[in-house]
């Protein structure tokens, strides 16, 4: 079997098991909105303070909901023993990374669909004009996040302490991610040229390869018994 | 106070006790240099003596710097070979990295109180420092709750390398901030220690040296703890083995 299609077999498992249950998305999705709606009230911002904030309150929300997905990521093929069987799977072991990793991007970028849309309501601000420079900025740090966390969430899964662990390794690691995508955002918000955010993008670009090829490597040792 | 054959066998199997004179040399240098420090090298000019906290700050995360090398060494070493002793190192490095690091953010933040005025500032340096003291704190987290036998020591060294090649990446998104960080004074384009009086430049290598040979002293005597709990653990469960009793103290060998 080809690299491409096993990947696509292993997404097309995550999903069909998401379609399901929807247990996953439905949390993240729901997640996001409180934690929008949470800031709204910690804030209460005017519209003019509300371009000044959104770009975090917007990158905290991602992050947030990004690691209520991922620790899930892992749940069910350790306790279902689905775990074992994938290592079976008569391919490159390091696919499975890439599998999970797409699988978990796209439930990520499915909420993120959501989530911009009633930030924008939320808080006024008009999102439309930036939409497309804005979405670069999103995929950019969300390939990197889910890059970073399908990592660390095959690792914290077989720990004692599994969720509270995810968090904590994650959000030192990705802190690249953060604070370039909230910068950019904010450029972006603010009506700069592209040239200004550039900086930014090509961190989260550098970030995004970097730690994919780092996965796929390292992967491998996660797997082990 | 006699010495039982089971403590003679952990010991041997420990290695054998060379870090006391490391530890001698490592303190007698620190002595010469603190004393270089105060009364050798001269006071600066605008910051007065406040500035010799430099000769404590700078060797400092020098160490913390290269425990931390060490840790990425090690760990790369350990995901490959699966030997014992680079899984020892990197924690026994970790665990030394975190101590010094720590000593130079809280000796950095107290001169910042002096000469800027604050506590901290999330200049690049401090930022970058502080994000590489969490992430050697979480994987000290990942070595205490990452599960059994060898998939803790698997997981610390995964995130050995990963945190230390993230290191640059989490520099370069804050220096996209403002930087508030003296400028360097001794590595610079006109030539080594050439932004400092030739006095200064001695007592501060006089330190960093010794912090290095304290470093590699508590190196070694860490490890060799470490090495000396590995044998005991396994002789108690040679002893278990024999009694027939089932439970086993957790080590990596055994597990």
């Amino acid at each position: 079997m080809g690299a491409l299609s096993a990947v696509r077999l292993l997404v097309w498992k995550d999903l069909t098991l998401e379609l399901r249950t929807k247990e996953i998305l439905t949390a993240m999705a729901v997640f996001a909105l409180l934690s929008a709606v949470i800031f709204n009230f910690a804030f209460s911002p005017s519209p003019a303070q509300a371009v000044t904030l959104l770009p975090g309150m917007l990158w905290v929300t991602l992050a947030f909901a990004a690691t209520l997905g991922l620790s899930r990521s892992f749940v069910l093929e350790r306790d279902q023993q689905c775990l074992e069987a994938l290592r079976l799977f008569p391919t490159d072991r390091s696919l499975i990374y890439l599998g999970k990793a797409a699988a978990n991007l796209l439930f990520l970028l499915l909420v993120e669909a959501l989530i911009l849309p009633a930030m924008a309501v939320i808080s006024g601000i008009a999102l439309l004009p930036h939409l497309l420079p804005l979405a670069l900025v999103m995929l950019l740090g969300s390939i990197g996040l889910v890059a970073v966390g399908t990592i660390f969430s095959a690792m914290s899964v077989n720990t004692r302490i599994r969720e509270v662990l995810l968090p904590v390794l994650l959000f030192p690691i990705a802190s690249p991610v953060l604070i370039s995508g909230v910068k950019a955002t904010a450029g972006i918000l603010a009506g700069r040229p592209l040239l200004e955010v550039l900086p930014g993008v090509r961190i989260l670009a550098v970030f995004d390869v970097m730690f994919v090829v780092l996965g796929y490597v390292i992967f491998e040792f996660l797997l082990e018994e | 106070m006699a010495v039982t054959t089971q403590e003679r066998a952990v010991a041997a199997k420990a290695g054998p006790d060379r870090p006391a004179t490391l530890i001698w040399l490592g303190l007698g240098l620190i002595v010469i240099g603190q004393f270089m420090a105060v009364l050798y090298a001269p006071e600066e000019v605008t910051m007065g003596n406040a500035q010799r906290i430099f000769y404590v700050h700078v060797p400092s995360a020098w160490v913390g710097y290269l425990a931390f090398a060490v840790v990425f060494g090690a760990s790369i070493g350990y995901l490959f070979t699966r030997r014992r002793s680079f899984d020892l190192a990197a924690y026994a490095s970790t665990e030394i990295g975190v101590v010094f690091t720590t000593l130079a953010i809280i000796s950095g933040s107290v001169w910042g109180r002096y000469a800027w005025g604050t506590w901290w500032t999330w200049d690049p340096r401090l930022t970058t420092t502080f994000m590489l003291w969490l992430i050697y704190v979480v994987s000290l987290m990942v070595r205490a709750y990452g599960g059994v036998g060898s998939q803790a020591a698997r997981f610390a060294a995964v995130l050995g390398v990963i945190g230390f090649l993230d290191i640059p990446l989490i520099h370069l998104s804050v220096v996209w901030w403002r930087s508030l960080h003296p400028l360097p004074v001794v590595v610079r384009p006109e030539g080594f220690g050439s932004g400092l009086h030739p006095a200064m430049l001695q007592a501060l290598l006089v330190n960093v040296a010794a912090f290095t040979v304290l470093y590699v002293a508590l190196f070694s005597v860490r490890r060799r703890q470490m090495a000396a709990a590995d044998a005991l653990a396994e002789l108690k469960n040679e002893d278990h083995r024999r009694a027939g009793t089932q439970w086993t103290v957790g080590t990596q060998e055994v597990s």
